[in-house]
C-alpha cells in the first residue's frame, strides 16, 4: 500500500471538467468547463458563492458524486494518473492515504460512537498496514502536532465531549495521519469562532508548509483565502471565471465578478454614509436557468448586448502576469482602474433621543448538574453580568463577540423570552425588563422586534409570504380590517424591494437574501423603535449582504429605528455601526465608538479580535496574535478578569491583578469604556492592529 | 448508576403497586364476586346466600383493607362461622388457626390460590411463565438477529435491488398476521395436504420436551410476525446513518464497504431499533395467546385467557403483577442498554 511513485508534474490537474447531476426530470450541469492545476507544495483556493459547483469539483476529484452525480467530461489527474480510470482497490488506496479532505462540519464529520483515538488510527493501519501500536503512537503524534492539549485524554474521548474548535483540529488530524500529498479543504473554518478560526488557519498553514502538502483551499471568505493561498481560482454557477496568482487576482482582477465581489464586502475604509458598498444586482441563476454565454452577463456593468450573450467564451490570459486568466471577452477594453462609481451618499443620521437603557442587567441560569435524570447539585451560568448602555434613536449599536459570549441571552431578556436576573431595562420610561412577552403590551411587542440569523428556518414553510406578514400585522393590532392590512402588507413588500407578486409565493419558492427581506418586513411590521438583528447576514452569500445590510440602513434611516446589531464579523460591524460593545463571558469588556473601539487603545480581547478577522485587501498588514485555546466555559468561568486565561498582556500587570480580581470599568475620556486592569501607560502604547501599508 | 437503577427500582414498584391496585378494584367489583361466588358455590344461590358467602371469605370488607391485606401490610380476615369453625385468609385447609401467621400476602410470597386451576397463584404462574419464557427465548434468537440482518442489508444501500426485495420480504411478514402464517405452515409442513410432515402442528409436547420437531413452527410464526417490524426501524435506522457525514468521512479515508457497514454505520443505526426491540418482549409475553392456542401450548398468555374468562381474580393480579413488571424491568434494560450504545448519553 504504498504511495504513488514520484512526479515531477502538477499534484492535481483537472482538464476541462465537466460534471453533473441527473434527475428525473433533466441533466443538471453543476461544474463547466472548469481547469485547475495544484503544484507540489502549493495552495490553491476555491471561491465561490453557494451553488457555485466548488464542493462538486472537491468531490470530483474525491471520485465521490453519488449516485446521481457523474463526471460529462474532461479529466482529474492525480500525479499523472487520470483518476476515473482507476479501479476502486486503486482509489480506495488513493483516499485519505494520498488526497484527505477536511470538512465544513466538524461535529457531523466524525463518527458520534466511536472514540477519537480509534478514528484516527484506522487510516494509517487500512493503508499501511501498521500494528495498533504503532497507529497509536502515530495518533499521539498528530494529535500533538495539532497542538491540541493532553493528547492522551483526547485520543480517549467521544467527539461530542470536544469543542468545536478541538473536533476541527481533530479532522485535520485526521487528514494528516497518513501525510497525504494533496489535502482538500471544504470551508474548514465556516462553522467556527473567528479567534479559533484565525488558530485552525494558521495551524493549516503551519502543517501544510511542514509536511510540503499540496492544498486545495474552498471557501466563500476572500480574506480567509488571501492568508492561506498562494493561487486562486473565481468560480461563478459552475464555471471558473478568473484564476491567477492572489497578487494578480487581488490586485489586477480582469473578470468583472470578481471586480463586483470585491466591492461587496466591507473592507476597512467602506463607510455606510461616504463610500457605501455596491451590491451586486440580481440573483444568483439556478443551475438549469444559466443564461446563453457569460453566465454572469445578465448581472454585470460591462454587459454588451450580442456580444456576450452569444456562445461559449473561453478563459484568454493575461499578458504580462503569470499564469493569470479570465473568462471574459471584454476585458482587455474595460478601464479596470477606473474608480468606483459611488454610490448613493448620504448624511449621517444624528442620533435622537435615549430609547433603550440597560442598567446592571444581569442574567444568570441555574441547571441542574446532572442534566437527564434531575437532582444533584445545581450550577449557576452567568450569561449577563452587570450590562450597562444606553442607545439611542436612530443609532446603530453593535454587539460583537463570540458565541457563547451571552449576546443572545442578551437579545432574549430584551425580547421578553427570559426575565432578567437583576438589573434594569428601560424601554423610554418604561421598565421591561421583568415583563415576560406573553405579559407585554402589543405596543411594547411590535416596538422591540427581531431579525433572525437563519432565514431558512424564521418562515412558516406553509404560508405564504404576505399571509405571514399579514399574520404580524394583525398580532400587533396595525390596520382596522383586512383590506387594510393588506395595503399596508403590500407597502411591506415595496420597503424591502420585493416585487408585490411575492406576496402569494410560498418561501420555499424564495432565494436566501429574499426571504431574509421577508424577515425584515416582519419586523418593521409595527413599526419598531428598536431592531435587534441577530447575525442577519452571516447566513446569506457575500453578493446579498451588501444589498442586504443596505436595505437595513435604509429602513433604518427613513423610520429612526434603534438597530441592535449583534455579530462576530467585525468587518461589517465596522462598517455599519457607530457605536460597538465588545462581550466576552457575559462581561462588556468594552464600549466606545466605532473609531474608538477600532483604534488603540484596545481592550486586549478586542485587539485579538481584530487580528483574527481575515482582511481581503493585500495592501493590508495586520499584527498576528493568536488566542491559545477556547473560551472557557460559562458554567466555571475563571476567577478574576474573564480574558485572564488567554491575554497576551496579562504579564503586564503587577502582582497577579488578573488572576483574583474582575476589573473595574474605566472610562478613557468620550465615553469610551474598558474592563481592564492595564495601566494607562501600558493601554496608550498599543499599536494598532491593521495597517495599511505606505503605497 | 447504581442510584439510577435503584431510582428506577422504585419507580418500577410504585408503578406496580398503582396498576394492581385498578387491576384489582376492577376484578373486585361486586358483579364480578356475585359471579365468582356463583360458580364456586351454587347456581341458584339467592342474594342473602351469595352476601353470606362473600362474607365468610373476606370479599366484603371494605376495598383498601381487601387490598392490604393481598398485599400483606394488614393481618389476613379471620371468620368464625355458625358451628364455631374459624377460618381465615391465612389459614390453610388443614392448619390450626393459632399456628396460622397474621400477614399472609404477596410480600410473604403468598399469591393466593387460583379457583380455576385449584392450585396456588404462584406455581401456576411460575410455570407458565417459564414455558412462555422458552417461546419467548426461542422467538428473540430466530426474531432479533433475523430482523437486524434485514434491516442492515435493505439500509446499505438504500434503493438498490437488494433493498426493494427485502423491504418486500419484511412488509409481507408484519401483514401476515400469526394466525394466517400459522395455519399456512400446519397446513404446509404438518399435515397430509401437502405432504412434507416436517414438523409437528401441536407444541403441546414441547412443555415437557423441547426438540426441533414440536417447537419449530410456533416459534417461526412469532417471529415471522414481529421481523418485518424490527427490520424496516432498522432499515430506516440504517439508510439514516448511511448519508450521513461521518460515512462520508470514512469512505474519503478509505475504508472499505464492508467496514464502513460494520465499524462505523452499525452501532449508530442500532440505537434506534434497540428500543423498539426491548419493546417486544412485552408484547410478547401477552401476544403469543393467539400462538399458544394455535399450537396448543399452556404457556402464559393461554392463563391469563383462562384467568379472564373465568373471573379468577387471585390469579388475575397474580398474571398482571408479573406483566407489570416485565414492562418495567425490559425498559430499564433498554434504557441502560441504549446509554452504552449511545456515547452522548450518560448516566450522572
Amino acid at each position: 500500500m504504498s504511495k504513488l511513485g514520484e512526479y515531477d508534474g502538477p499534484v492535481l490537474e483537472i482538464d476541462k471538467l465537466s460534471i453533473s447531476f441527473f434527475t428525473r426530470l433533466r441533466e443538471i450541469p453543476a461544474v463547466m468547463d472548469f481547469s485547475v492545476a495544484v503544484q507540489p507544495g502549493e495552495a490553491v483556493g476555491l471561491v465561490g458563492e453557494s451553488g457555485c459547483g466548488k464542493s462538486t469539483v472537491a468531490l470530483g476529484v474525491m471520485q465521490d458524486l453519488g449516485v446521481n452525480g457523474r463526471v460529462v467530461g474532461g479529466t482529474i489527474k492525480f500525479k499523472g494518473r487520470d483518476l476515473a480510470e482507476m479501479s476502486k482497490e486503486e482509489l480506495r488506496d488513493i483516499r485519505g492515504n494520498e488526497i484527505a479532505m477536511i470538512y465544513q462540519e466538524p461535529m457531523a464529520s466524525l463518527n458520534p460512537a466511536m472514540k477519537i483515538g480509534k478514528q484516527l488510527m484506522e487510516v494509517p493501519m487500512i493503508h499501511e498496514g501498521v500494528s495498533k501500536e504503532e497507529a497509536y503512537a502515530r495518533a499521539l503524534e498528530v494529535v500533538t502536532d495539532v497542538k491540541l492539549p493532553d493528547p492522551e485524554r483526547m485520543l480517549n474521548s467521544f467527539p461530542h465531549q470536544l469543542s468545536g474548535g478541538q473536533q476541527q483540529r481533530i479532522v485535520i488530524a485526521l487528514a494528516l495521519m497518513s501525510k497525504p500529498s494533496l489535502l482538500i479543504l471544504d470551508e474548514p473554518t465556516t462553522a467556527l469562532d473567528v479567534t479559533v478560526e484565525a488558530a485552525v488557519v494558521e495551524l493549516v498553514r503551519d502543517l501544510g508548509k511542514k509536511y510540503g502538502t499540496s492544498m486545495l483551499f474552498i471557501s466563500h471568505n476572500l480574506g480567509l483565502i488571501l492568508e492561506t493561498c498562494d493561487r486562486l481560482c473565481v468560480m461563478y454557477s459552475g464555471e471558473a471565471v478568473e484564476r491567477g496568482s492572489i497578487e494578480d487576482v487581488f490586485d489586477e482582477m480582469r473578470h468583472p465578478y470578481t471586480q463586483a465581489l470585491f466591492r461587496s464586502i466591507p473592507l476597512p475604509g467602506a463607510d455606510k454614509n461616504a463610500r457605501p458598498l455596491v451590491a451586486i444586482p440580481g440573483n444568483f441563476p439556478l443551475p438549469h436557468e444559466r443564461p446563453p454565454g457569460c453566465n454572469f452577463g445578465p448581472r454585470c456593468d460591462y454587459y454588451m448586448e450580442g456580444r456576450c450573450d452569444e456562445g461559449y467564451i473561453p478563459m484568454e490570459p493575461i499578458e504580462g502576469n503569470d499564469r493569470h486568466v479570465s473568462r471574459c471577452l471584454r476585458f482587455t477594453e474595460i478601464d479596470w482602474d477606473a474608480p468606483i462609481e459611488l454610490g448613493e451618499q448620504t448624511e449621517k443620521a444624528k442620533p435622537g433621543k435615549v430609547v433603550l437603557k440597560m442598567d446592571h442587567l444581569k442574567k444568570y441560569y441555574e441547571v441542574a448538574a446532572n442534566a437527564l435524570f434531575g437532582g444533584g447539585d445545581k450550577k449557576v451560568v452567568k450569561a449577563n453580568e452587570t450590562l450597562s448602555f444606553e442607545a439611542r434613536e436612530s443609532e446603530t449599536l453593535a454587539i460583537v463577540g463570540e458565541s457563547g459570549c451571552g449576546k443572545s441571552t442578551f437579545a432574549k431578556v430584551l425580547m421578553g423570552l427570559e426575565t432578567a436576573t437583576d438589573g434594569k431595562i428601560y424601554l423610554g420610561d418604561e421598565e421591561i425588563q421583568d415583563v415576560p412577552i406573553e405579559n407585554r403590551s402589543t405596543q411594547t411587542i411590535s416596538s422591540v422586534q427581531m431579525v433572525f440569523q437563519n432565514p431558512f428556518d424564521t418562515l412558516n414553510p406553509s404560508m405564504t409570504v404576505g399571509r405571514q406578514i399579514i399574520r404580524a400585522l394583525e398580532i400587533f393590532g396595525v390596520g382596522a380590517n383586512d383590506t387594510e392590512r393588506k395595503q399596508r402588507m403590500l407597502k411591506l413588500l415595496d420597503l424591502v424591494k420585493l416585487p408585490r407578486a411575492f406576496a402569494d409565493r410560498m418561501p420555499r419558492q424564495l432565494s436566501g437574501g429574499q426571504k431574509q427581506r421577508v424577515g425584515i418586513a416582519r419586523a418593521f411590521a409595527g413599526d419598531a423603535r428598536i431592531v435587534v438583528a441577530d447575525e442577519p447576514v452571516s447566513a446569506l452569500d457575500v453578493s446579498v449582504q451588501a444589498a442586504v445590510t443596505d436595505l437595513l440602513m435604509e429602513i433604518q434611516r427613513e423610520n429612526k429605528t434603534t438597530l441592535l446589531f449583534i455579530s462576530h464579523d467585525l468587518s461589517i460591524v465596522r462598517y455599519l455601526s457607530d457605536r460597538v460593545m465588545v462581550m466576552y463571558l457575559g462581561h462588556v469588556v468594552e464600549l466606545g465608538t466605532t473609531d474608538q473601539v477600532f483604534a488603540p487603545p484596545y481592550h486586549p480581547y478586542t485587539e485579538a479580535l481584530l487580528s483574527a478577522v481575515p482582511i481581503a485587501d493585500t495592501s493590508i498588514e495586520k499584527k498576528h496574535i493568536v488566542l491559545e485555546g477556547d473560551i472557557p466555559s460559562a458554567m466555571n468561568p475563571p476567577s478574576g478578569c474573564p480574558f485572564q486565561t488567554r491575554c497576551r498582556w496579562k504579564d503586564k500587570v503587577a502582582g497577579g491583578l488578573c488572576d483574583t480580581q474582575l476589573p473595574p470599568v474605566r472610562t478613557l475620556g468620550g465615553k469610551h469604556q474598558i474592563k481592564c486592569h492595564l495601566s494607562d501607560e501600558e493601554l496608550a502604547g498599543m499599536e494598532p492592529v491593521i495597517k495599511v501599508a505606505a503605497e | 448508576m447504581g442510584l439510577f437503577i435503584l431510582r428506577r427500582l422504585g419507580v418500577m414498584i410504585l408503578t406496580a403497586l398503582c396498576l394492581t391496585f385498578i387491576v384489582f378494584y376492577l376484578t373486585n367489583l361486586y358483579p364480578n364476586l356475585e359471579k365468582l361466588a356463583k360458580t364456586q358455590g351454587n347456581f341458584r344461590m339467592s342474594d342473602e346466600a351469595v352476601q353470606s358467602w362473600l362474607g365468610a371469605r373476606g370479599y366484603m370488607e371494605p376495598l383498601p383493607v381487601k387490598y392490604g391485606e393481598w398485599l400483606g401490610v394488614l393481618p389476613g380476615y379471620v371468620n368464625e362461622a355458625d358451628d364455631g369453625k374459624i377460618t381465615g385468609r391465612c389459614i390453610a385447609v388443614n392448619m390450626a388457626p393459632e399456628d396460622a401467621p397474621t400477614f399472609c400476602g404477596v410480600i410473604q410470597g403468598y399469591w393466593g390460590n387460583s379457583t380455576v386451576f385449584k392450585d396456588s397463584v404462584w406455581n401456576i404462574v411460575s410455570k407458565r411463565l417459564g414455558l412462555t419464557g422458552w417461546l419467548m427465548l426461542a422467538v428473540m434468537m430466530v426474531m432479533v438477529p433475523g430482523a437486524l440482518i434485514l434491516g442492515v442489508l435493505a439500509g446499505m444501500r438504500e434503493g438498490s435491488k437488494l433493498d426493494r426485495t427485502l423491504s418486500t420480504v419484511s412488509i409481507a411478514s408484519t401483514a401476515t398476521p400469526e394466525y394466517v402464517s400459522g395455519v399456512i405452515f400446519i397446513a404446509l409442513f404438518a399435515s397430509s395436504a401437502v405432504g412434507l410432515k416436517w414438523f409437528k402442528g401441536t407444541a403441546t409436547s414441547a412443555m415437557d420436551d423441547i426438540t426441533w420437531v414440536n417447537f419449530t413452527l410456533p416459534v417461526i410464526t412469532i417471529a415471522l410476525y414481529g421481523m418485518g417490524y424490527i427490520a424496516r426501524m432498522t432499515r430506516a435506522s440504517m439508510t439514516e446513518v448511511m448519508t450521513a457525514q461521518y460515512i462520508r468521512t470514512a469512505r474519503l479515508k478509505g475504508v472499505s464497504f464492508p467496514n464502513i457497514v460494520l465499524k462505523h454505520a452499525l452501532r449508530n443505526a442500532l440505537i434506534a431499533p434497540f428500543t423498539v426491540i426491548m419493546l417486544q418482549i412485552p408484547w410478547l409475553l401477552n401476544g403469543v395467546v393467539i400462538v399458544e392456542t394455535l399450537f396448543n401450548y399452556k404457556g402464559f398468555g393461554w392463563t391469563l385467557v383462562q384467568a379472564a374468562s373465568n373471573n379468577d381474580i387471585e390469579l388475575l393480579l397474580g398474571v398482571s403483577v408479573v406483566s407489570v413488571f416485565v414492562v418495567l424491568l425490559t425498559q430499564l434494560i433498554s434504557d441502560i442498554g441504549y446509554v452504552y450504545l449511545n456515547p452522548r448519553i450518560r448516566i450522572s
